[in-house]
């Protein structure tokens, strides 16, 4: 179980203060699905570094099954079961995909195991064992294998960003399809922020996180019919239709 | 005549611990050749005017690797040795030579190695050199290796060189002539930790029409230590070359790059790179969010970088 109580997050840029993430509470509880979802700039991927310990929050309280781990680093963090795969994952000079994974998994993975990872994630061939997680990969490729890495771990919370960004229509059914599965018995409980109709119908329950505030938060059923209407209030890319 | 010291030097160095069961070498212990073995395609023969030895591969020859290791197991050796290599028309060979010093005494031990390569038409080298330094005295290890390369035409070259632990003082001296339509590869890995200084000096001269060298240089400077590099490629012919230095900086360390490229010819294209900076900080959040400690962290980021 994840707590966040009272989250708020300020940064100061040049002696302007400006706050990122406002007050955000919410319980996530074990075996459940959840999706954030909202307007670009909105603070999802700052909330989810939060929870990380990439950024300390300026106020607030972080439990996760009733231990406070506010003050705990990204390591200590990732031991007691937290995971995130970055919205725009880094590449790395000489590290292969297979030392990569291993990594992720704490020992040293058989190369079947490797290649059953990666099948996952629709990378099939076993050339990708040995490939370096460089720039001379595609930033699909680099997705998948970020997905990858969180499903090599078993976690309490697993946190993927916006996981289909960059990956083909294709390819995107099949993730869609099998994410539950990959996910089901390997993590306790799931943080997916996506922006994608198809992906929110696998949740169960949605967060939408505006302006870095919850601005709507419920169980699938209650929230996803509203959040077309949710978004139409605001300036988008056509303007205010007449 | 060999001990443990010395088996544990050479699979440093060479990747050998035990003489090849075939293919000439050559050990070089202390100052002396200790063991040597010359082949049908390759003689080894030893210098008369002053240290040192000549190697020739003969011509057309497609010889196996040739090792050539030194070591130096005695504090306040100083070793300067003369090497020739001839590579003679159209043979492939490999050759890897590489220099460990254990000094556990408190006298500077310092191997300076002359290399001289000439390589003939349309023949492919590929050399290889580790630089490796230990032992718990207080004494220095340096190495100042200068390397002369020769090229004939249409000859292709690989170098590589690494020096990643243990060596107090490096100052590499290199210089390579590519005559028409030769190929010149060189990958130079380094790290320093500690007080540790290497300066690393390159000309290449692009002479013949159609010659290319490739330069990659990785480093890693540590602790208090301290690099400096001056690549110069000068391009007299249409040619091509690209030199590339990237370098991690970390605590106190001082990295410094003077490039200097040269066109004397309207179709000379020499491209430099070079960046110093940082382990990138999402490389690094990247590793501790699977579990990793910060230093476990650079260790891999590193390690990569320099592989
Ligand atoms: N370190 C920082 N310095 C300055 N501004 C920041 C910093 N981190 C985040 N922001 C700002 O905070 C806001 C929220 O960013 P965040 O990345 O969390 O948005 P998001 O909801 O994930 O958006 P997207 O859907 O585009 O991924 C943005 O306006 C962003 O510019
Ligand atoms: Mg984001």
């Amino acid at each position: 179980m994840l707590e966040l109580k009272n989250i708020s997050f300020r940064i100061n840029d040049d002696g302007r203060e400006t706050e990122i993430l406002n007050d955000i509470s919410y319980t996530l509880e074990d075996e459940k699905f959840l999706i954030i979802t909202g307007p670009n700039g909105g603070g999802k991927s700052t909330l989810a570094k939060v929870i990380m310990g990439i950024e300390k929050p300026t106020s607030g309280q972080i439990l996760l099954n009733g231990k406070d781990i506010t003050n705990l680093d990204i390591t200590e963090r990732a031991k007691l079961g937290v995971g995130y795969a970055f919205q725009n994952p880094p590449r790395f000079k000489g590290l292969t995909v297979r030392r990569l994974l291993s990594l992720a998994h704490g020992s040293d993975l058989p190369e079947d195991e490797c290649c059953a990872y990666l099948t996952n994630v629709g990378l099939c061939s076993r050339e990708y064992l040995n490939r370096e997680v460089d720039t001379s990969l595609s930033g699909g490729e680099v997705k998948r294998i970020e997905i990858a890495t969180l499903m090599a771990r078993n976690l309490d919370v697993a946190i993927f960003d916006e996981p289909e960004a960059g990956i083909d229509l294709w390819s995107f059914t099949m993730l869609v399809e099998s994410f539950k599965v990959m996910c089901k018995g390997r993590h306790r409980s799931v943080i997916l922020i996506s922006h994608q109709e198809r992906i929110m119908q696998l949740a169960d329950e949605i967060l939408v996180v505006a302006n870095g505030k919850i601005r709507t938060q419920g169980s699938r059923e209650e929230v996803f019919p509203k959040l077309l209407g949710e978004f139409g209030d605001n300036c988008g890319f056509r303007g205010k239709e007449a | 005549m060999r001990d443990d010291i010395v088996s544990s030097l050479l699979k440093q160095i060479s990747d050998i611990e035990v003489i090849p069961s075939d293919g000439a070498y050559n050990i070089r212990k202390n100052g002396e050749g200790i063991e040597r073995r010359s082949t049908k395609d390759v003689e080894i023969t030893t210098k008369t005017d002053k240290p040192g030895i000549d190697i020739r591969v003969a011509p057309f020859a497609k010889a196996d690797s040739v090792h050539i290791p030194v070591v130096i197991t005695d504090s306040g050796v100083k070793d300067t040795v003369y090497n020739d290599i001839y590579i003679g028309e159209g043979a492939v060979v490999t050759i890897v030579a590489g220099c460990g010093i254990h000094n556990s005494g408190c006298d500077a031990s310092q191997h300076d190695g002359i290399h001289r390569f000439f390589i003939g038409k349309g023949a492919r080298l590929r050399y290889i050199e580790k630089h490796y330094g230990e032992g718990e005295g207080t004494g220095e290890r340096i190495l100042n290796p200068t390397t002369v390369v020769e090229m004939e035409e249409d000859s292709f070259c690989e170098m590589e060189s690494v020096q990643i632990r243990g060596v107090d003082s490096t100052k590499r001296d290199m210089k390579a002539n590519l005559d028409k339509g030769a190929k010149l590869v060189i990958t130079e890995r380094l790290m320093t930790h500690g007080k540790q200084f290497a300066g690393s000096d390159m000309e290449i001269n692009l002479n013949g029409e159609g010659s290319s060298a490739q330069i990659i240089s990785r480093s890693v400077a540590k602790d208090g230590s301290s690099q400096v590099f001056y690549p110069r490629a000068v391009g007299n012919a249409p040619c091509q070359a690209h030199i590339q230095c990237d370098s991690i900086i970390m605590d106190d360390a001082k990295v410094r790059s003077i490039p200097e490229i040269a066109a004397n010819h309207y179709d000379a294209q020499i491209v430099h790179e070079a960046a110093i900076g940082r382990i990138n900080n999402d490389q690094l959040i990247k590793l501790q969010t699977l579990g990793l400690c910060e230093s476990e962290a650079e260790e891999i980021i590193i390690e990569g970088f320099l592989k």
